[in-house]
């Protein structure tokens, strides 16, 4: 494994993404904090993860825009070095029933989700091919394995995800690259928040756990998933979500 | 830069990449009989020849591929130079 691993994280000024940072942070890899819109957000994971004494920066990226995407890798791989982990957690969520969505909402679902994660993933796997190492995560959800009404296209998305991952995993598995998806419950984030209170009443009833999860739950998944131990764990699903999919 | 030279520098990127002598990478070597590439080692040298050329080789253009002596072409109409 290289010396200083570095890491990027999309959509990670807020909630699974800034946690995921700071865990990785914690871990001693230098990271780069992706956003696209909450720029406050970004610059407060930066300090957190400053503090936790690792090189961090804010790299604005915009997974639906290929030349976004590339203009951010150029800059971590000028400021912290090349990525060798990659954390595809930006993601998109509108809930509605499908005889009502609008065909805009499913492709804006899509485009960020799945379409996103694979551009991120593209634009990151030459330098881990050369490295023979490197560390992609795919954060997908629960609603990947489990149906939820209302949630067809974001079901859609996370579950192309974990097609995604398990095929990527198999092309690239022989060049020391791990590419493995990770598959939270409820968690509350600023992305679950518009969820109605009855909604998140009946999740905590179907989770074994009785509770939603917290963004550092997840985050430590994907700080194993990325990290030197995990080697030999490849295009895996793994369910973080308090057993509500068991 | 002349054909001679584009063919000793593509014919070295590809031995270093692929990890075979370069004795063996002749025009006339199939990637995949002769020099055990598989389709994400060739992936793999082609990125090489991006690298070392300053080219871009898009996926279509790459399929048509199979032998050394291909690539060697490949790049030197990438870069302008007659075959």
């Amino acid at each position: 494994m290289p010396e200083a691993t570095v890491a990027l994280v999309t959509g990670a000024s807020r909630g699974i993404g800034s946690a995921t940072a700071l865990a990785l942070a914690r871990a001693g890899l230098s990271v780069a904090i992706g956003y696209r819109s909450d720029g406050d957000g970004a610059e407060d994971t930066v300090a957190k993860a400053r503090a936790e004494g690792a090189d961090a920066v804010a790299m604005p990226v915009d997974v639906r825009d290929e030349d976004s995407i590339d203009d951010a890798f150029r800059r971590v791989e000028g400021e912290l070095g090349p990525v060798r982990v990659l954390v595809n957690n930006a993601g998109f969520s509108k809930d509605g029933l499908a005889v009502k969505y609008s065909t805009t909402t499913w492709d804006a679902t899509i485009e960020t989700n799945l379409r996103g994660a694979f551009l991120c993933a593209r634009r990151a796997l030459p330098a881990m091919l050369k490295a023979r190492w490197g560390r992609i995560v795919n954060v997908a959800s629960v609603a990947a394995i489990r149906g939820n009404a209302g949630q067809a296209a974001y079901s859609a998305s996370k579950a192309g995800l974990v097609g995604m991952t398990k095929s990527l995993a198999r092309e690239v598995g022989g060049r020391g690259i791990t590419v493995n998806a990770v598959c939270p419950g409820f968690v509350e984030t600023a992305m679950t928040a518009p969820a109605t209170e009855e909604l998140k009443r009946r999740y905590v009833e179907l989770t074994p756990a009785g509770r939603f999860g917290t963004s550092d739950e997840i985050a430590a998944v994907i700080a194993f998933l990325a990290g030197p131990e995990a080697g030999y764990v490849n295009g895996a699903v793994i369910t973080v979500d308090g057993g509500l999919s068991a | 830069m002349e054909m001679a030279e584009i063919q000793e520098k593509v014919c070295k990127t590809l031995a270093e990449n692929l990890s075979v002598p370069e004795d063996q990478v002749t025009p006339q070597a199939r990637f995949q009989e002769d020099l055990d590439a598989d389709s994400l080692d060739l992936v793999e040298a082609v990125l090489a020849l991006e690298e070392e050329f300053g080219v871009s080789i898009p996926e279509d253009e790459m399929e048509g591929v199979k032998t050394v002596g291909q690539a060697i072409n490949l790049v030197a109409q990438k870069l302008g130079v007659a075959a």
